[in-house]
């Protein structure tokens, strides 16, 4: 099976990446302006992938962070930096917030550290909201400028696309290699048996800030994209609902695999928009979606996948050991 | 000094109906696991209930009756049939994720078929004051208080005094020693939900006339109810009680002295401090760690 599977699934790969360009080429401003923002929730869902998915600490904060770097990104870029400095800027300031975060992570773990971070989130909202000499407080921030890349200005919808779009294929690359890592591989023991980690001798205190830091750093390159793909923004997206929405996106897609958190951007946030011919009732539609999918496979979308394959798996080796057996018995 | 005075009965009222909500959320959380991100919405919706049945004709006290058996039915029962028992042995955070889509999913519920705007609530309480100690108090306040707390005594009794509580205590505790001694720990497990359903209910009747009815009210609600309950102690009911009681004077003070921008921070920074330095909660007993 593998032998045929690998050229597969690249085909398939770039079939994809290929239809991610090509496709929206004729769509309208609106359906870019989704499509944008499902690249952006994307980087941020990865994030928390690396967070919760592969290093097992639950975290509510994401969308936090995202808003730390949607106004590190707002108030650089209005003031006259461009915007790659003010995304160096997003990653630094998130991944040195998210580091601390990770702290209560080293004295208390799940429920309770989900809620720690719930606090946080709520925090990180307040002083949005109230520090308006900042951050313009429920009045925010416009006329945020989108990019020169190359000399190309992206002022219009598709080139900006291509921005989001480029900008989640560097992410994505640089989290595959990570998980491949050595550092991938800390993060797995860290959920799998910490203990055991330990015993290994992986320093699960630094990696356990490592994984909050990195995927906070995620969260915040998204934030820094999602303020010039708005040109506006105020407190009000980065609510404990954004939180709920990205840890939503990460279990729904699949906690732990690579391609989860795309597929759980793509359900939360294309999902409502194909249900909008329903009018009224898209969100509700949505959160029935979600509650039975959950109900069907608690792993995710990525979860159904993986327990069909490992059904073919045994089902071929079951049937291999038959012949085997049925050889056996001739020769006896 | 007045004003203190004030301040303190009318955080312990709101205290009180944040203690209800977090007993709630308590007692799902220790038979069955369920973080349940819907409890707000859980008190948003009877009130609702109630509305619907008086806007049918209803007269008010009967549409209380109505409210609180619909509510136990659909957040109790309906709620556990087809949500929590499905998934609850994949573990609490699929659970917890599903209960997150249902907040969602109630809000919009109610928005689309009742109605988008705040809709005024009758109270259960005559409006008015009495003198306490030379001091106006609101009646609503004293009423609100009494119910919760008669609410909250008739709940212990249960739990400490009869065979049926110590039955539901054994079947959250060691559900499987419970199940050889013979107690039936299913039935046990539904009751729980039942009463939390009851006390959503009867939360949702005691704050609605107060904050009126609007489909985005659970949100605070829920929060706050979170953290009375982690603050209080998360697998302790009289936890849950001080919690509640703490995190609504302590949220009336804050909004009066500190400022009214960051009086939500307040109960926040307690909340991780409380994590950090006794995560057990202030009346908790400590949880084995799971390795």
């Amino acid at each position: 099976m593998s032998s045929f599977g690998k050229p597969l699934k690249i085909a398939l790969g770039l079939a994809v990446i290929a239809a991610l360009i090509i496709v929206p080429m004729n769509f309208n401003r609106y359906g870019l302006f989704i499509l944008s923002q499902w690249a952006v929730m994307s980087i941020a869902a990865m994030g928390l992938n690396l967070t919760l998915g592969y290093a097992g600490q639950v975290s509510l904060a994401q969308g936090a962070f995202v808003g730390i770097g949607a106004y590190a990104a707002a108030i650089m870029t209005t003031h006259g930096w461009p915007l790659p400095a003010a995304i160096l800027v997003a990653i630094a300031l998130s991944f040195a917030v998210g580091w601390v975060l990770g702290y209560p992570a080293l004295r208390v773990q799940h429920h309770y550290l989900a809620f720690v971070t719930l606090a946080f989130s709520t925090l990180a909202f307040l002083v949005f909201r109230n520090e308006s000499w900042l951050t313009g407080g429920i009045y925010g921030i416009s006329n945020i400028p989108r990019p020169h890349i190359f000399g190309i200005a992206t002022n219009k919808p598709l080139p900006f696309y291509y921005v989001c779009l480029g900008s989640l294929a560097i992410v994505s690359l640089a989290v595959w290699w990570l998980i491949r890592s050595p550092w991938g591989r800390a993060f797995m023991a860290l959920r799998e048996n910490p203990l055991r980690a330990q015993s290994l001798g992986i320093d699960t205190r630094r990696y356990t800030l490592m994984a909050f830091a990195i995927g906070s750093a995620l969260g915040g390159i998204a934030g820094a994209l999602y303020a010039p793909l708005t040109q506006y923004i105020d407190p009000v997206p980065f609510n404990l609902s954004l939180s709920l929405d990205l840890l939503m996106m990460v279990i729904v897609g699949g906690a732990g695999f690579y391609f989860g958190p795309f597929l759980g951007a793509m359900i939360a946030v294309l999902l409502p928009e194909w249900l909008r011919f329903t009018e009224g009732y898209y969100l509700m539609l949505y959160a029935i979606a979600v509650m039975l999918l959950l109900i069907w496979s608690p792993t995710g979308i990525l979860g159904i996948l993986d327990r069909y394959l490992a059904e073919r798996r045994t089902k071929a080796a079951s049937a291999l050991r038959a012949v085997a057996k049925s050889r056996l018995e001739t020769v006896q | 000094m007045s004003n203190l005075f004030d301040l303190l009965v009318a955080g312990l009222a709101t205290g009180a109906i944040y203690a209800l909500v977090a007993v709630g959320f308590t007692l799902l959380w220790q038979t069955s696991q369920t973080i349940n991100f819907a409890q707000g919405e859980f008190v948003m919706l009877p009130a609702f209930l109630m509305l619907a049945a008086m806007h049918a004709g209803a007269p008010f006290w009967l549409a209380i009756i109505l409210g609180i058996l619909l509510s136990m039915i659909l957040l109790g029962l309906a709620f556990k049939m087809l949500l929590v028992d499905p998934m609850m042995r994949h573990g609490v955070l699929p659970l917890a994720i599903a209960t997150m889509a249902l907040a969602i999913g109630l809000k919009e519920a109610v928005k689309q078929f009742f109605s988008a705007e705040a809709s005024p609530f009758p109270s259960i309480v005559p409006t008015g004051d009495i003198f306490i100690l030379g001091h106006a108090v609101s009646l609503q306040s004293i009423g609100v208080l009494i119910v919760a707390i008669l609410a909250v005594f008739g709940l212990t009794a249960l739990l400490n005094r009869t065979s049926l509580g110590h039955q539901m205590q054994a079947a959250a505790q060691n559900p499987t020693v419970a199940r050889i001694i013979g107690v039936p720990v299913e039935r046990m497990i539904l009751l729980t939900f039942l009463i939390n359903a009851l006390l959503v209910a009867l939360a949702s009747l005691l704050i609605t006339p107060i904050y009126l009815a609007k489909f985005s009210s659970g949100e605070v609600l829920g929060q706050a109810a979170f953290i009375a309950a982690i603050v209080g102690g998360f697998n302790q009911v009289r936890g849950a009680i001080a919690g509640g009681l703490l995190i609504g004077v302590l949220d009336n003070l804050a909004a009066a002295y500190v400022s009214t921008q960051y009086r939500a921070a307040v109960p926040m920074i307690f909340l991780i401090v409380v994590i950090l330095f006794r995560p057990q909660g202030l009346l908790g007993r400590a949880e084995e760690r799971t390795v």
